[in-house]
């Protein structure tokens, strides 16, 4: 089925990338090349088939109910990005993450 | 050598560290080195030799894949989303090389994310392969298959999610196995499409391979797919003969696509089996065709899921400017992921919307099913299939990189093994126009051992292994 520019941004604002007119519709071209080489699927009739989701067919396995990781935040918060809009600090207070304000 | 005393693992480690730098500059084959750490690995390694400690790696230098998280190493896979990223802690890869001594020779170069069959893909730029600056090496494992080619390690790690291993390998003429789904942990691997996502060993020999599987291989509770296996000596058949070996040729690895000069060379190396007493069988695998569409629903499907995590927020690359949160990942994640990478992310998106899930993923997993079923009707008549690892021998840089389509082609003959979750390998078995072409191997479930054995076997009367592209000796 035919792509349109408008599904190129609906999806791309699913996916959280912002993406510029001009690179929206350069991506159509090329998604849509590989969306054709997709519908080849489509002739096969697949009636019945079960799903393959795994090699293996196998079901996961359980652990113990016990913990098995210690706490390395001092550790991981060194990864933090910078925390952008004129501050060159790490995005973190106080052994947490900064992010924009989400609630009112 | 190690063991005989003839040459220290520093030494060792020196000499390889010497000639990367004066090849990676041109090769760009490692995007980090450190030199200090990988010296202190090689004493160590010296003082378990002096100790009568050693195994078989003990001490070698071994180049990692830059999707492997090695502690206090730079982990970028080849992204600008994690550039900055330093791993703070081991992938079960590493960890299981530590633990016989081996030495971490550097992380090498790889497309974005693994999404490339060129090494073009890469936020670090592309890598030249060494048998011709002017062209690829392959990819996603690009930087990891130019060095075991150019001799700047002595063997190296590579992923294989839809061909990662087996086609730089065939372009850049050296052994490269990917194993059974399952058989090596991804634990610390940086997730690309986790039902497909192998691990494997990249080195100039089969016995090389073996070797690396040995310590590479292996039940580990931390990922939920891995199988809990008894532990195998992947070296234990290598020195069996092959008389009576049922070789299956599926018609369709032979058909339209195939470079006539790859096309001679397999054809060559296949009857140096039938010398070696193995029995040539006609087989088909009548789905092979759907094997590519299937897999660019699949795989991006997954890797849109896998990718999400790469918001901004606690490690990775983060906008310099932006009003609110939903501006702040998607600034975040235009800005961090590269075009290919974009791409996969929204042919993922769009298979998994709301109204196309049954017409695409439901659809692809249902022909998974068919594709895995063709390797269960053709094992029945024959131990292993043959047939060329890659459709023509390395591309020049550039040549690809604009038609997706003809790029993802590259890799007809190695996917539908990882959507069946078969274990291949890719053997150099000669050359074409001066251009290293490789010959796959696939077994069934479980078969390494025979793979590697079937490999070997094959090295013991030919010299394609041990050729060296010109200019780096």
């Amino acid at each position: 089925m035919a792509l349109s520019i408008e599904d190129i941004k609906k999806v791309a604002h699913l996916a959280r990338l912002e993406i510029s007119d001009a690179d929206a519709s350069a991506t159509l071209a090329k998604l849509s090349g590989i969306l054709g080489l997709i519908e080849q699927m489509q002739a096969v009739d697949t009636t019945g088939i079960v799903p393959m989701s795994h090699s293996q067919d196998l079901s996961q396995r359980l652990r113990d109910d016990i913990v098995t990781k210690t706490n390395q935040r001092e550790a991981f918060q060194k990864n933090a990005p910078m925390l952008g809009n004129g501050s060159a600090e790490l995005a973190v207070a106080e052994g947490l993450y900064l992010v924009p304000k989400v609630i009112e | 050598m190690l063991q005989t005393k003839k040459i220290s693992s520093v030494e060792l480690t020196q000499t390889f560290l010497g000639r990367i730098a004066q090849h990676n500059p041109n090769i760009n084959a490692y995007i980090a080195l450190d030199e200090a750490k990988s010296l202190a690995q090689a004493k160590a390694a010296d003082a378990l030799i002096a100790a009568g400690k050693a195994e078989p790696l003990t001490g070698i230098p071994i180049a990692q894949k830059d999707i492997f998280c090695a502690k206090d190493w730079p982990t970028t896979c080849g992204s600008k989303m994690l550039a900055n990223f330093v791993a703070p802690y081991d992938a079960h890869v590493i960890t299981q090389f530590d633990a016989v001594g081996a030495v971490n020779l550097g992380k090498t170069n790889m497309d974005e994310f693994a999404m490339g069959s060129s090494n073009e893909t890469s936020y670090f730029g592309g890598v030249k392969n060494p048998w011709d600056t002017e062209r690829v090496p392959g990819g996603s494992s690009g930087g990891s298959a130019a060095a075991v080619a150019a001799r700047l390690c002595a063997a190296a790690t590579g992923t294989d999610t839809g061909g990662s291993i087996r086609q730089p390998a065939s372009l850049c003429g050296f052994t490269g196995l990917k194993p059974t789904y399952g058989v090596v942990s991804r634990y610390g691997m940086i997730a690309f499409a986790s039902s497909l996502d192998q691990a494997g060993p990249m080195a100039k020999s089969a016995e090389d391979c073996a070797l690396m599987m040995n310590v590479m291989a292996g039940f580990d509770e931390r990922d939920s797919t891995s199988l809990n296996r008894e532990k195998e000596d992947y070296t234990r058949d290598l020195a069996k003969p092959l008389q009576g070996l049922r070789v299956g040729l599926p018609k369709e690895f032979f058909a339209e696509g195939l470079d006539a000069g790859v096309g001679k060379v397999i054809d060559e190396a296949i009857a140096a089996y039938k010398k070696l007493g193995a029995e040539i069988v006609e087989i088909s695998l009548p789905n092979t065709g759907l094997s590519i569409p299937v897999y660019y629903v699949l795989a991006p499907a997954e890797a849109s899921s896998n990718l999400s995590r790469y918001d901004g927020v606690r490690y990775g690359h983060r906008t310099a400017e932006y009003s609110d949160l939903m501006d702040m990942y998607c600034k975040s994640r235009a800005e961090g992921f590269g075009a290919e990478v974009k791409r996969r992310i929204l042919i993922g998106t769009y298979v998994l919307s709301a109204g196309y899930y049954d017409a695409y993923y439901l659809k692809a997993q249902q022909i998974r099913r068919l594709i895995a079923e063709d390797f269960v009707e053709a094992f029945k008549q024959c131990d292993v299939i043959m047939g060329p690892a890659a459709p023509s021998t390395a591309f020049k840089a550039g040549e690809k990189v604009d038609d997706p389509v003809a790029m993802y082609l590259q890799d007809i003959y190695t996917i539908s093994t990882n959507l069946a979750g078969l274990p291949g390998m890719s053997v150099p078995a000669g050359f074409s126009n001066g251009l290293p072409v490789g010959l796959q191997i696939i077994g069934n479930y479980f078969d390494e051992a025979r793979m590697l054995n079937v490999a070997h076997q094959y090295q013991q009367v030919t010299d394609w292994h041990l050729q060296m592209p010109q200019g780096i000796e």
